[in-house]
């Protein structure tokens, strides 16, 4: 491997000092990062471990009804927090539909945001790859793209993020918190992830030397818990990323949508929001026609990049079936295999 | 190598022989705590890290390496390339017999595949060596890449699978085709594979002056050992190999393969003990793959529903410099009593490293195949699968009209379906559904699989305290070859399991043959079943030529050997121990060989084969296409069973991968690279546990005095065929959508829900 320095800063300031210098990059538990760099695909100079900063690992209820999510909560501490999961059943349920049991052990909130696309030309250095290397082309984009972008897509980069935790997180209005070069600053989730227009180099809203502090979810994403859903189609029963994925959270008021979230996974190089979908939920029945309706408006851009036009059916079909759970009401307890098809099915076993 | 302790369960109880019995593996305690040395564990004092460079690009010639930067990476010790290597003693592109595969050791500078190896640089540490091999950064004339099914010319190869004709017929096949009342003509894909054992292949090889030392995981001791010995121009008995445990091999580790000759090359070039380990990616090239394929079937059947014919059509493809070809049509010569066959096959080059058996080489891809097409037809008749099934049984191999050494196919067909429940499915497809509103579907496959041999050979001793020693280079490559041999040689010397010594898994015993083809057990069991009779014969000889032995005078015949003692046959109260007639003989010990091989009279006469009928479940969700397997059963008959518990374990194995094969597996290759664009587990799917539903696995009662003494057929491999078409039957039974291309691609499903 190539050699590098690594760190253990004991502040976030001296972290984010540490990160501040041209080859750092951040270090959380690695399960993303050390794949890069095992396979050359990142070859930082420098390693800065933040795994050891004091207080980024707890789940806090605000005065203000939020909930501040520290990144370095781990994704399986999160999922099993009793309070968090009844509180915010979809994104408990995305989490653990992600990945398996050992990473989720170890894998952090930050680490989550910040993973990278699994386009595979991205993994492979012999492949041009316009993110790995600006200007150097996109061999996906006439390559094996079945998985890729059918949303906010350029000719540059096809690829998708791939993260579960992100989509209800930004269907609920997530707020990032930031501690940078110069302090702290907040930036909504969906603001975060960029989409890649021409540089598709640049992933995300931050900053050499920004570290993600937090999650925060505003109050009213609780008044969601009632109806939320996250459904994921994938190519076997767990441990794979989703096809298409969808969260749905409904606040149902005498048998009116007062008020919809709705958002898409594995469509676009960030989570999906489909407010324009959203809007034609709100105030009205959750009925079958609207819920058709709704996810004919959220792909009402989709086209396809490559082999991928499935997809675009594949997640119109996705948002009705995740409204129709979702408004069927949230299950008691997660489902053994959560945000399966085959949640249902009894006598399942565990992912 | 250390002395393995080897155990058994105290739970065990033994009622006369041990065959038979289900004891849990002997090395499942050393397993368990991470005290089975494989390969990689070993770390002889001084021993450096060998990290293999391979190529990017498929097709084409490395032009420069930059030798000097990693040299001067701190660490690194040495660098080798196709300019500064040993020298080896015979050309590797030279194939000295059919079971010498082409490999790439450096010998140009010429690419041929993705992922070849290019260089290999040797350091203090693996970290050294890593980054060496990255600074290498290879420049490379790149020439386009031969990729895909129809990369070329097509063309008829000499032979397919293991010297088995490429195409073959017997009776009229366009004749039964044009009488036939009901017509397939379908064509099916199956997608290149990766074995993916769990432990990547690995040496540490240890040069000693003339002498070498070897741990390698190896399926075939006596083959590699020749062929090292060939490659290095030593002595044979210059070589050790030691390979007492694979982390799975599936044809893979069958014959030497590149990585591990450049090892033994990098421990020559710095005198040093070296570790070579291929890393995930890196076993996507050199060391085999199965081929993937394009089938077509055209199937006649008569208004009755008895077939009139049954055409198997094969393209395959093979690496541009060496000749394996997947005999995937041949697995319609055994199982459906068509009046005309015809199997044939035919290939293109490509750049791919050369493909290689593959746990059911040709079995397991033309299996899925013709089940589907069997499938389609039953259908087409408007008959039930195994109705349909029953009606074209084959009383008699129907490509050499042989009769069968055994064939208890019809009561696995009965206690499958009884155990399945198959009665109650719905004929038409799409009709069953569960609670949920899931879409469920019931199929079926055949199964079968060759009964092989190969030749073997064993050493047996009875010691002067009573106990007992069998040796044989057999392989335990986690199927249990440490447990079910043992059994085979505890009765074949009349001891309990734990009185005897069991040595297998080094290359100074005798040669056990290859592990492969299901053969193993047989193989290895035959001639571990004639070393103790020899070995007891001779003890007999002993007693019963001595006059003060209660044992004298009845003669060789006229004694049986059980729990230490001899016993006259015709007077069970007369009996003596071995350690008396040894003591009494004044002899340490007795000792004696024995032999396995396949039987040309019995071959000639009979066709063997063993048998099985699988019956899946699924569930499709009616939308979104996700598909899961919520049950299956398979019921086989393969003749003896020497342990139960560890026979249903590779049935089940075999199951999961052919349920795999139809769901899950594929190598994703770039068409205009020939990369493989998914080279790790993350991505290359199978499947995991939540995938895997209850198996139920019967063993069906079936005697075979014809394919060996012991009447073992072998289980490795049936488990895969049946399995995947019975999983892809069900599919289409459950949606009414036939999927052609495997593995069933939700993109596909979605089409037709
Ligand atoms: C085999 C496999 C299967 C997987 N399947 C799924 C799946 O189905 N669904 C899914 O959602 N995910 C899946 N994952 C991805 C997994 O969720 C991520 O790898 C994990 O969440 C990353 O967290 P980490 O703490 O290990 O991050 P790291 O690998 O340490 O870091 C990832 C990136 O984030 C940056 N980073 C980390 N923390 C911070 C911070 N606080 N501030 C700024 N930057 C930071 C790092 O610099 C790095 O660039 C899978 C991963 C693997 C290996
Ligand atoms: S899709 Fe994006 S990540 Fe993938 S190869 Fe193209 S530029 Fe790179």
């Amino acid at each position: 491997m190539k050699q590098f320095d690594y760190v253990r800063p004991a502040t976030v300031a001296e972290a984010v000092a540490a990160a501040a210098q041209p080859g750092a990059t951040y270090l959380a538990a690695g399960t993303n990062l050390l794949d890069l760099m095992k396979g050359n695909v990142s070859r930082p100079d420098r390693l800065v471990d933040v795994t050891h900063l004091d207080g980024l690992d707890r789940i806090e209820r605000l005065a203000d009804g939020a909930l501040r999510i520290g990144a370095l909560v781990s994704n399986a501490a999160l999922a099993h927090d009793a309070e968090f999961a009844k509180s915010y059943p979809a994104i408990a349920e995305a989490l653990l539909s992600g990945a398996s049991a050992q990473l989720r052990n170890v894998a952090t909130v930050g680490g989550n945001l910040l993973q990278r696309t699994r386009c595979a030309y991205f993994y492979d250095t012999a492949s041009r790859c316009n993110k790995r290397e600006a200007g150097s082309g996109c061999d996906a984009r006439d390559g094996e793209n079945r998985a890729h972008a059918v949303l906010g897509w350029s000719e540059s980069c096809i690829a998708t993020h791939p993260s579960d935790f992100c989509v209800p997180l930004v269907a609920l209005d997530a707020i990032v918190e930031i501690e940078g070069k110069n302090g702290r600053r907040e930036i909504p989730l969906d603001e975060l992830h960029r989409l890649p227009g021409n540089t598709p180099g640049r992933e995300s809203a931050l900053e050499p030397g920004d570290l993600i502090v937090a999650v925060r979810l505003p109050a009213a994403a609780r008044g969601f818990a009632a109806h939320a859903r996250y459904l994921k189609v994938r190519e076997r029963t767990s441990y794979a990323f989703a096809i298409v994925s969808a969260a749905a959270a409904l606040r149902i008021e005498n048998g009116k949508i007062a008020e919809a979230r709705l958002a898409l996974g594995g469509v676009a190089a960030k989570p999906w929001r489909a407010r324009a979908a959203e809007d034609i939920l709100k105030g009205v029945a959750p009925t079958a026609d609207v819920f058709q309706e709704a996810a004919w408006r959220a792909l009402s851009d989709a086209k396809p990049s490559g082999d991928n036009a499935y997809k675009i059916e594949l997640a119109r079909r996705i948002v009705v079936r995740t409204l129709t759970l979702a408004a069927a009401g949230t299950p008691a307890r997660i489902p053994a295999l959560p945000a399966s098809p085959f949640a249902s099915t009894s006598g399942a076993i565990h992912a | 190598m250390p002395e393995l302790n080897l155990t058994s369960a105290p739970a065990h109880l033994r009622h006369g022989s041990s065959i038979g019995q289900p004891m849990t593996r002997r090395d499942g305690v050393l397993k368990v705590r991470g005290q089975a040395t494989y390969a990689a564990d070993n770390h002889p004092p001084g021993m450096l890290f060998a990290v293999m460079a391979v190529s990017s690009i498929a097709h084409g010639r490395v032009t420069s390496l930059d030798v000097a930067a990693a040299k001067r990476h701190p660490g690194v010790i040495d660098v080798m390339t196709p300019d500064h290597k040993p020298q080896l003693a015979i050309d590797p592109e030279i194939k000295t017999n059919p079971f010498v595969f082409r490999m790439e050791v450096l010998q140009s500078d010429e690419v041929r595949y993705a992922n070849q190896p290019i260089a290999v640089v040797i350091a203090e540490t693996l970290e050294a060596a890593t980054e060496g091999a990255v600074l290498l950064a290879p420049r490379y004339e790149m020439l386009p890449a031969l990729v895909g099914l129809d990369a070329g010319e097509s063309f008829v190869p000499p032979v397919v699978g293991v010297g088995n004709p490429a195409e073959i017929h017997r009776g009229d096949v366009e004749a039964g085709l044009a009488a036939a009342d009901k017509q397939i003509d379908a064509i099916y894909e199956t997608p290149p594979q990766y074995h993916n054992a769990m432990e990547p292949h690995a040496i540490v090889a240890h040069w000693d002056g003339d002498k070498l030392q070897i741990d390698m995981p190896t399926q075939g001791l006596m083959l590699s050992l020749g062929r090292v010995a060939e490659l290095f121009g030593i002595a044979p008995d210059k070589i050790h190999i030691r390979s007492p445990f694979l982390g799975g091999g599936f044809g893979s580790k069958g014959l030497m393969a590149g990585p591990p000759v450049l090892g033994i090359m990098a421990a020559k070039l710095v005198g040093k003990p070296v570790k070579l380990v291929l890393r995930r990616e890196q076993m996507y090239g050199p060391v085999g793959h199965r081929a993937p394929t394009r089938q077509r079937l055209r199937i006649g059947a008569d208004a009755d529903g008895r077939l009139t014919a049954l055409d198997h059509h094969a393209r395959t493809v093979s690496s541009t410099f060496d000749d394996f070809y997947e005999p995937a049509a041949d697995a319609s010569h055994t199982l459906y009593a068509a009046p005309a066959i015809r199997t044939s096959h035919d290939a293109v080059r490509v750049n791919t490293g050369t493909p290689l058996f593959m746990r059911a080489p040709g079995e397991a891809t033309g299996s899925i195949a013709l089940e589907s097409a069997i499938d389609e037809m039953a259908w087409a008749c408007g008959m039930d699968p195994l109705a349909f099934r029953l009606k074209n049984y084959a009383e008699v191999e129907p490509i050499t009209g042989k009769p069968f050494s055994s064939k208890a196919l019809r009561a696995c067909y009965d206690q499958g379906a009884a155990r399945f429940g198959w009665a109650k499915r719905s004929l038409q497809p799409r009709q069953m559904r569960d609670d949920a509103g899931l879409l469920v579907g019931w199929g079926m496959g055949t199964a079968t699989f060759p009964a092989l041999m190969f030749q073997a050979e064993a050493r047996a001793a009875i010691r002067g305290d009573g106990t007992g020693a069998m040796e044989i280079g057999a392989h335990d490559m986690g199927q249990g070859a440490w447990t079910a041999l043992a059994q085979i040689a505890a009765d074949a010397v009349g001891l309990d399991i734990d009185r005897i010594t069991f040595k297998a898994g080094t290359s100074d015993l005798p040669d056990a043959g290859i592990a492969g083809g299901s053969a193993h057990t047989a193989t290895a069991g035959a001639a571990i079943h004639s070393a103790g009779a020899a070995v007891i014969a001779k003890l007999a000889d002993l007693a019963t030529n001595d006059e003060r032995s209660p044992l004298f005078g009845a003669g060789n015949a006229g004694v049986i050997a059980r729990d230490g003692r001899l016993i006259r046959r015709d007077d069970q109260s007369r009996s003596e121990s071995y350690t008396e007639i040894l003591a009494r003989a004044g002899v340490a010990e007795v000792e004696a060989r024995g032999t396995g091989a396949p039987n040309p009279a019995a071959m000639e006469e009979y066709a063997m084969h063993a048998h099985g009928a699988v019956f899946a479940e699924v569930k499709v969700d009616p939308e979104l296409g996700q598909i899961r397997v919520t049950r299956m059963v398979g019921a086989f008959a393969a003749g003896r069973i020497v342990n139960p518990h560890l026979v249903k374990s590779q049935l089940f194995g075999g199951m999961i991968w052919g349920m795999s094969f139809a769901l899950h597996e594929e190598a994703v290759t770039d068409r205009r690279s020939g990369r493989v664009m998914n080279a790790n587990l993350g991505e290359y799917h199978i499947p995991v546990n939540a995938d895997v539903p209850p198996l139920d696995v019967v063993t069906v009662e079936e005697h075979d005095p014809h394919v060996n003494a012991l009447g073992i057929k072998g289980v490795g491999e049936i488990g895969i065929t049946g399995s995947a078409g019975a999983v892809a039957n069900a599919v289409w039974h459950a949606t009414g959508v036939r999927v052609r291309r495997f593995p069933i691609r939700i993109e596909e499903l979605l089409k037709g829900l």
